[in-house]
């Protein structure tokens, strides 16, 4: 199949950048979209000019390295990850935009690459069990009530790709940061640091410049790993009751 | 080994954006009752003149002698004015941090799961506040009397009979309870949300359903009181 | 000099573990860590560790040595620590908890991963892997791993492998990812304090030996494009496996030699880097364009049945129109006992087999057809639908979701592929290589596996060796610091620094008329051909001269383009290739030299009359630990002849013998 592709193309953070539109003829449906790439840039590469900077890693869609913005959708038409998005779900002559993720708190560094590293600041202001090594009881003192355990399963599959932000109107960062809060919050290891955890997390979750949630979606609907939106409701009753107990 | 433990960084949750949420949540879920009550009340136009007139005057003397004359009703003010700030302050504000989330726009962006009440939460919004204004402006504070037979000053039944029986008063009315509705409709379930009640699956959907039912309940009970007046049923 | 090897290799000194105390295996490691040195907590505040890595070893490394006050600084590639390739693991990871009362035991996981490497492991080194991996459910439970669960709330485990003991921990499809994110936030959780230092989308590009000793590492800032040098007391390696020298495999796309290589390079024994582990059930390679493989889990093999046509003819037709007396299900004809579970090499072989006659399925790549059948038809009809979907659904849909077909209607396609190494660089009971001070853990090393690894093991090894055994053998390092100041401006340190620059600077100025991948792929197809599932003394010999010529074209040949100062992805590929090239060479001298078979290394010439692995006991119960030693044209595509140091194995505890899945 022949397709066109209009990809934003930026030397650097500090560059303007813009669309810049190119032909790739004959692809196989059977293509994932990141190889379709692949094999544009190896033209690229061959006509002397500098190929497009895209991140990838596992490609089997669980490392969250990947995240672009395909016409318009977080990951594309399906409900998966960039890597795992076949070219099958694309019809013959499509023109497809392609753009990297929007949120001011994720800077271009360059072409679709962007910067996430303030997940990592959300993390590190609570999102962890207080555990230092060699101090664990024996992981059979305290069970979890199985539907615990499942709703903490669930939060915990988040893989950190910000297609959840990107695909938000208000670049909010809520379905990231409630997936954490929420799993830690169903276990019982997570009980002594659940107030403080959500108070620092959504305190460096507003520093970094997110927007805040207004409920609208988007996010969960872009989410590769499905994250529900109950997740929001759980973070922000944890903060509720951190406002009670801490004034 | 040894430990070097940081406790979390504690910060005031008040500050945060989720507070800012739970203060539209708790001014909207006023206004929410508050629209309701109002709705009631209004329906009492299509009991007559003096069942209306006697529920209005009723309204200025509850809790009398204890509160003072029109004590309810100004403390009923004073509590909307200062929600009514809060709410409007905390929109902004949320606005503005939204708008500065992403200060590059896509050149293409599809809505995949956007309800249109979500989507339309602050723009409907500033339209209500100018409603309001007007609203307060014409029944409350000036009572101007658009149809203006009659000085109405002391029949409010008077008042919104003549004014609803000019069409485009009314049709500004149809056009804020649409407007409504869709601000109750996301209103109401997004309030659930910020509450934290919807922590399951079920719970989210029944909580979108009460935002609907409960936006439509409002808007209709609204407006069967202009319409009757407008097609001559109330007279 | 000693003399020349087959003409490429000379054979040195052997070696010695000399770090594991003496007295019954059981005592061995209480009595290291006993005698390991104490740091007074004062003095860890001037002790500064690198952690090259944040995998499973490298995040726990890093936290664990962070909370015990030392001044870690952690580096990965990625652009963030939880995305190191360790995400990936799917399937579980073994611990002896013998939480289901069903006879395991720390002896017994010691004796099925001893045999399960084909007795070229360590025994030391097993048995103390298999003595802490109790601990490691302990942390891993306390930091909120959501390990699956019974309804009673306690841990569930499940069997993996083809163990007869159940013992495998799991967290759905997803343990590796479930496990690295505990490791991560508690190196985050350091991070925060101080504890550690983070530097993402950093490569270490050298390693900086100041007399004798590892004293820090030269890295690339991948952004920036700057060259920083961040100096040590300790450094140490937990940079995962190697496995995408055959270009496809199922590592990620950044997997990579880099830092073990540049370690090998300045003295660091490389050890059995041919034992390379090939997984059966793999999404078949659909064409050219294909830039990496995509792992099914094994637990596959339980249910489904493997098979392909009994003659080539039928190969292109709808495999349900193949009806059931001209299907060869060949495992379950050849090894009756074990049938579609037998171990993975041996699996993963005999689809090579079959194929290569030419009999095997779905679209032609290159020459012939590569991929076999697993069959869910019996499973469906036995089990209905509906229990298949519940225990596989996962997975069929990741099938479904890359390959376009729908796996309830029509047979998955598998093959094999490259999937872990259980070579890497060479370490004593203390993880410590050869170079003093510069420590290896996780996939990195090749302590642990022997020459073919047991399902779920890479997984406990990797923490094992961050959590429990490396913060207790590298203060014994330490406490003998901090070693004399190093500055910036000493000559090693900026000639190390002007090498990554100069190396840099060439891979920019070649402007040659081939893509760094187009040199990937051709190594791959070397390895793969004649270093991958089956090995043979003609075919390694001509590989040899390839990769050489190829090394040579790379060096004159390469484009990259864009400049070295901003983000640059062929620029990073090109130095991983230019690495992989060197490293292909040497698995194929060690594949070469090794002539028995054993676990994942099949050597053509030394099978039993059955097509079996034959070990050569008495020649071959050796760890093979190559010596570095640089080519004499000087220019960047030549090597010199390495040098074998033999680690002999001696089995004091279990007994060798003959593997049979008959
Ligand atoms: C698909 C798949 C499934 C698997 N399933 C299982 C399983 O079920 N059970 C099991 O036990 N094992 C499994 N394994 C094996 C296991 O996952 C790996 O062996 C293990 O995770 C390796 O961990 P590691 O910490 O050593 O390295 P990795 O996790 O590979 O981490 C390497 C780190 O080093 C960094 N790095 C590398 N080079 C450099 C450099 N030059 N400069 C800076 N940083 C660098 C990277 O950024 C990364 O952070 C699986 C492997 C694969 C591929
Ligand atoms: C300038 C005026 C107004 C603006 C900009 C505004 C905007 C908003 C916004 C952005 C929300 C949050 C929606 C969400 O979280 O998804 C909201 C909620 C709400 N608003 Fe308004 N609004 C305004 C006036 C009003 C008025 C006059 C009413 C009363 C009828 C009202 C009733 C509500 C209710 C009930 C909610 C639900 C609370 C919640 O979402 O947490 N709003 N409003
Ligand atoms: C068709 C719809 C409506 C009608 C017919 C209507 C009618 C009236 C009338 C007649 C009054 C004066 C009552 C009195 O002074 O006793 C009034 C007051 C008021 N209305 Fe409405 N109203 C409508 C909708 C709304 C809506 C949607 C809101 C808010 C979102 C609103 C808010 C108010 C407020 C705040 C007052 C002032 C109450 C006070 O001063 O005590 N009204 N309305
Ligand atoms: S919540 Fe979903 S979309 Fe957001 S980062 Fe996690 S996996 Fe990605
Ligand atoms: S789309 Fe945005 S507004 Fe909230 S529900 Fe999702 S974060
Ligand atoms: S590359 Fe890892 S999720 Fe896509």
């Amino acid at each position: 199949m022949d397709i066109t592709l209009k990809v934003w193309r930026q030397t650097g953070p500090d560059d303007k950048g813009g669309l810049v539109t190119y032909d790739v003829p004959d692809i196989s449906p059977d293509m994932s979209f990141l190889e379709m790439l692949d094999v544009l840039n190896e033209r690229l590469n061959d006509e002397g000019k500098e190929p497009i900077a895209f991140d990838s890693d596992c490609r089997e869609g669980i490392c969250g390295m990947c995240g672009l913005m395909i016409s318009g959708e977080a990951h594309g038409p399906e409900r998966t990850t960039t890597c795992q998005l076949h070219m099958r779900s694309f019809a013959d002559g499509d023109t497809i935009t392609v753009e990297p993720w929007r949120a001011d708190p994720f800077p271009v560094i360059k072409d679709l690459v962007v910067d996430r590293s303030a997940f990592d600041r959300i993390i590190q202001a609570g999102g962890f069990i207080t555990v230092n090594t060699g101090a664990a009881p024996d992981a059979h003192a305290t069970p979890v009530p199985k539907a615990n355990a499942e709703r903490a399963f669930v939060a915990a599959e988040c893989i950190g790709c910000g297609a959840c932000v990107a695909a938000c109107p208000n670049a909010s960062g809520m379905l990231f940061m409630g997936a954490k809060v929420t799993h830690l919050a169903e276990l019982p290891q997570g009980q002594p640091e659940r107030m403080s955890r959500v108070v620092s997390m959504v305190a460096q979750h507003d520093a970094e410049g997110f927007g805040g949630c207004t409920n609208i979606g988007e996010c969960t609907a872009a989410c590769p790993k499905e994250i529900p939106q109950d997740v929001i409701s759980t973070l922000n009753r944890d903060l509720r009751s951190a406002l009670r107990h801490q004034s | 080994m040894a430990t070097t433990t940081s406790p979390a960084r504690a910060t005031k949750a008040r500050s945060t954006t989720i507070a800012l949420k739970l203060v539209m949540a708790v001014t909207g879920i006023i206004f929410a009752l508050f629209v309701l009550a109002h709705m009631y009340g209004n329906l009492k136009l299509l009991a007559g003149e003096s069942a209306y007139n006697t529920y209005a005057e009723h309204l200025r003397t509850i809790g009398e002698p204890m509160l003072p004359h029109r004590g309810f009703l100004t403390l009923m003010e004073v509590v909307l004015l200062l929600a009514l700030g809060a709410h409007v302050y905390a929109a902004f504000t949320l606005w503005g941090r939204a708008r500065g989330a992403r200060t590059q726009r896509y050149a293409v962006k599809k809505a995949v799961a956007q309800s249109f009440s979500s989507k339309w939460m602050r723009w409907g919004g500033v339209f209500l506040l100018l409603f309001i204004i007007w609203h307060l402006i014409e029944f409350t504070i000036v009572k101007v009397n658009v149809g203006g037979q009659s000085v109405a000053g002391d029949n409010p039944y008077q008042l919104v009979v003549d004014s609803f029986q000019v069409w485009w008063l009314t049709i500004i009315y149809v056009v804020a309870m649409l407007a409504l509705y869709l601000h109750l409709a996301h209103g109401v379930f997004s309030a659930t949300q910020t509450v934290g009640w919807t922590g399951n699956a079920a719970a989210y959907r029944r909580a979108q359903v009460t935002g609907h039912v409960m936006a439509a309940v409002v808007v209709v009970g609204f407006l069967i009181p202009p319409l009757a007046i407008l097609f001559g049923l109330v007279k | 000099m000693t003399e020349l090897i087959h003409g490429l290799y000379t054979e040195g000194a052997p070696i010695h573990d000399t770090k594991a105390p003496n007295g019954p295996i059981q005592t061995k490691w209480p009595t290291r860590q006993f005698e390991a040195r104490l740091v007074n907590p004062a003095n860890r505040r001037k002790l500064r560790v690198v952690v090259i890595g944040t995998g499973l070893a490298g995040a726990s490394a890093a936290a664990t040595l962070g909370e015990a006050g030392y001044v870690v600084k952690s580096f990965c590639f990625q652009d963030s620590p939880r995305r190191a390739h360790s995400i990936a693991a799917q399937g579980g990871i073994n611990a002896t908890k013998n939480y289901m009362e069903d006879g395991d035991s720390v002896y017994r996981l010691f004796y099925d991963t001893v045999k399960g490497g084909d007795y070229r492991a360590r025994e030391n080194n097993v048995y103390r892997l298999a003595e802490v991996s109790a601990n490691i459910i302990d942390q891993c439970v306390a930091q909120g791993v959501p390990f699956a669960r019974e309804y009673g709330g306690l841990l569930d485990n499940r069997s993996f492998g083809g163990v007869q003991v159940s013992r495998t921990f799991y967290a759905r499809g997803q343990t590796g990812q479930q496990l690295l994110i505990g490791a991560y936030q508690s190196l985050e959780r350091q991070v925060a304090s101080g504890g550690v230092e983070m530097f993402t989308r950093h490569e270490m590009l050298e390693l900086v030996v100041v007399d004798g000793r590892a004293r820090g590492v030269i890295v690339r800032d991948l952004v920036s494009g700057e060259i920083e040098t961040h100096l040590a007391d300790a450094v140490v390696l937990a940079s995962g496996g190697y496995g995408n020298v055959f270009y496809l495999s199922t590592n990620a796309m950044g997997s990579n030699v880099t830092a073990s290589w540049r370690a090998h390079r300045k003295g660091a024994y490389m050890a059995n880097p041919c034992y390379t582990q090939i997984h059966p059930t793999c999404i078949p390679v659909s064409g050219d364009h294909q830039s990496k493989l995509t792992l099914m889990s094994e637990s596959l093999r339980n249910d489904g049945r493997i098979w392909v046509p009994k003659r080539r003819e039928d190969c292109d037709k709808d495999p349900r129109d193949i009806p059931e007396e001209d299907r060869d299900y060949y495992l379950e004809r050849i090894y009756p006992a074990f049938g579609n579970l037998v171990p993975r090499d041996i699996a993963s072989r005999q689809a090579k087999n079959v194929c290569d006659e030419g009999r095997g399925v779905g679209p032609v790549v290159g020459d012939f057809r590569r991929g076999v059948y697993l069959d869910f038809a019996d499973a469906i009809a036995r089990l209905g639908r509906e229990s298949v979907e519940e225990q596989y659904g996962n997975l069929f849909d990741m099938y479904a979701r890359i390959t376009g077909e729908d796996p309830y209607a029509v047979p998955m396609r598998i093959y094999p592929a490259v999937h872990y190494v259980m070579g890497g660089l060479w370490v004593d009971y203390d993880l410590e290589s050869t170079i003093p001070g510069l420590y290896v853990t996780g996939e990195a090393n090749f302590s642990d596996h022997g020459a073919n690894r047991l399902g779920a093991s890479a997984l406990m090894q990797g923490l094992a060796d961050g959590y429990f055994v490396l913060p207790n053998t590298i203060r014994d390092y330490l406490a003998g610091g901090p070693y004399p100041a190093v500055e910036d401006d000493h000559p090693d340190v900026v000639a190390a620094r002007e090498a990554v620059a100069n190396r840099v600077q060439a891979l920019l100025s070649i402007d040659g008329t081939r893509s760094v991948d187009s040199f990937h792929k051709e190594l791959g197809t070397i390895m793969w051909e004649y270093c991958g599932m089956e090995r043979s003394e003609e075919g390694l010999a001509k590989a040899i001269d390839l990769i050489r010529s190829l090394r040579e074209e790379f060096w004159r040949n390469v484009r990259v383009l864009g400049s070295a100062e901003t983000l640059n992805q062929s620029l990073e590929k090109a130095g991983r290739v230019a690495d992989f090239l060197e490293l292909g060479e040497l698995m194929c001298i060690d594949a070469l030299h090794r002539r028995e078979s054993c676990g994942g290394h099949f050597r053509a010439e030394s099978q039993t009359a059955d097509g079996e692995a034959l070990r050569h006991d008495d020649e071959y119960a050796y760890v093979a630990a190559w010596e570095y030693t640089p080519g004499e044209r000087g220019d960047r595509a030549s090597m010199g002849p390495p040098v074998l140091h033999k680690e002999d194995l001696v089995y004091e505890f279990i007994e060798l013998k003959q593997r049979s899945y008959k």
